[in-house]
């Protein structure tokens, strides 16, 4: 399932956060949005996903959603949100009750996530026992457990030490590898998009507007930690959006 | 040279010290026992006391002659006949008040009119004295059982709205997008999401409610009440005989911390998922 976004423009007010966005995400690739803080990208992400409405134009679901798709559209957030009263186990189960799995069925389901997000040994266990980076994992197996079409990923690895990030950065390559899954991955960090976006979109600062699209060729697998090439890649997106950042900076700053 | 850090030893004048602690404190931790001691200190020194001479009978009964009363009024069987209907006056007035109240504050919490509607009514209800309103509550319902549940039930429930309408406010609402994000219907949210999200600030609410239940039972039974708690305490006042009073002021004491025991446990065993 594609998805695309038409001549996006928000505003909260006479606050103009977003101008005339038009974006293509195609399916199994994984599209990175990059921009300076206040650019809007989290507020993109939601208008994909449905959380909320665009002042102007449309997103629009290109196909169908596979086979067994419980939840096209589904998100991972920064935060992990992870209910706090429920197992690991029960966070997952949480998102198939509503579609009447149950028993056996959810249970071949969780296990299933559980083993691909390398959990089963702590499925029994509290949300709070767990580290950051297993939390995310939680999260990453209950949003696997929906088998969506398309993966929101709201900066999900910007709440983690930075050895976690790789670790967990390594799982997602992995897992988009055997997948081959679709995903609008938002991040301010540039090491993260370089090794995760097929194309990364560059966002301006606020109105957020798209500056530039880079595509990177080398295929996920390749892509490892300090290979010259991205670190080219990355050089590149920071020239780009140097001055864009420090002026979004200060604009904060004068409120 | 201002610089270059020193190796050990290598400071030429200096003579080494160790860095004064000052961290520390501010962190309470449970001290059994300790809250006991004082119940026990307390008593000791009112049995010492009156039996020197240096408190005198009429500012303070001995101990051991409350507990003896005590003893007299379990060994007669009107411990219970006190008991029994103070009881269940406190059961069947808070569950109504506690009942209304809860439901009453998730639906302030979830709908927008029902907050305008009722948030100002619940504030303006809420400091009046219950205790003032009692000789309504006989014209309304009676000088029998109904006014004294209804007396229980008013006083518990003002405190009950405003703690589960605060609860459900307090739900991090980074969840319930989460939930709305996988297509959870509107009923889910509320019962796997709102629900037990607010459960730590409703049990709060059900601790402050039930203390001012145990008040307001004394208060309750100040009309037309020949058996309970507080028709016992009153009797006993008005005859100014000091060791039924605290007899029965020490059944209170009893029933309060028994209550906040209760909810202790109920604790324990809801939020075991708090750290």
């Amino acid at each position: 399932m594609d998805i695309r976004l038409e001549g996006i423009s928000h505003s909260y007010g006479d606050f103009e956060v977003m101008r005339d966005i038009t974006l293509h995400v195609p399916a199994g690739r994984i599209v990175c949005i990059v921009g300076p803080s206040g650019c809007g990208k989290s507020t993109l992400l939601r208008f994909i996903g449905g959380l909320e409405r665009p002042r102007q134009g449309r997103v629009l679901q290109l196909g169908q959603a596979p086979q067994g798709c419980l939840n096209p559209l589904t998100y991972i957030f920064q935060d992990f949100a992870l209910l706090p009263w429920r197992s690991v186990e029960g966070n997952v189960s949480l998102v198939l009750e509503d579609h009447g799995i149950t028993g056996a069925a959810a249970r071949a389901i969780i296990d299933d996530v559980l083993a691909r997000t390398r959990l089963t040994d702590f499925a029994r266990a509290l949300p709070r026992q767990l580290s950051g980076g297993m939390k995310q994992r939680v999260a990453i197996a209950r949003a696997l457990a929906v088998n969506p079409a398309v993966m929101l990923m709201d900066e999900p690895l910007s709440a983690l030490d930075s050895q976690t990030r790789e670790l967990l950065m390594d799982d997602l390559i992995s897992l988009w590898t055997r997948a081959n899954f679709t995903a609008v991955y938002v991040t301010h960090n540039l090491a993260e998009a370089v090794r995760l976006g097929h194309s990364i979109v560059v966002l301006s600062r606020r109105p957020g507007q798209i500056r530039e699209i880079v595509e990177i060729d080398m295929p996920l697998a390749r892509r490892a930690f300090g290979d010259p090439e991205l670190d080219l890649y990355q050089r590149r997106l920071w020239e780009m959006m140097r001055d864009e950042a420090r002026a979004a900076d200060s604009e904060l700053l004068h409120g | 040279m201002a610089e270059t850090a020193h190796a050990p030893g290598t400071s030429p004048s200096e003579t080494a010290r160790p860095v004064p602690f000052r961290g520390g404190g501010f962190a309470p931790r449970p001290r059994k026992w300790v809250g006991l001691a004082v119940f026990v200190a307390l008593i000791a020194l009112a049995e010492w006391g009156t039996r020197a001479g240096w408190i005198s009978a009429l500012t303070l009964p001995r101990p051991s002659d409350v507990l003896e009363t005590f003893v007299q009024l379990y060994e007669s069987g009107l411990l219970f006949r006190h008991l029994v209907p103070s009881l269940t006056r406190l059961i069947v007035g808070a569950a109504i008040g506690v009942g209304i109240g809860i439901s009453l504050g998730i639906l302030i919490g979830l709908f927008s009119h029902v907050r305008a509607g009722l948030v100002p009514l619940v504030a303006a209800i809420f400091p009046i004295p219950k205790i003032a309103l009692l000789p309504l509550f006989v014209i309304w319902f009676g000088i029998d059982e109904a006014s004294k549940y209804a007396l229980i039930a008013f006083g518990t429930f003002t405190p009950m709205v405003v703690a589960t309408y605060g609860a459900v406010d307090n739900v991090d609402r980074t969840l319930i997008r989460m939930g709305q994000s996988f297509g959870l219907s509107w009923v889910s949210i509320v019962r796997k999401i709102v629900l037990p999200g607010a459960m730590p600030g409703i049990l709060s609410g059900l601790r402050i409610s039930l203390a001012i239940a145990i008040i307001l039972l004394v208060a309750a039974e100040m009309l037309g009440a020949s058996h309970g708690i507080g028709a016992y305490i009153l009797e006993a006042g008005s005859l100014y005989d000091l060791e039924r009073l605290f007899a029965g002021v020490v059944i209170l004491s009893v029933l309060g911390v028994t209550v906040s025991a209760g909810i202790g446990l109920v604790e324990r065993r809801l939020l075991a998922w708090r750290s």
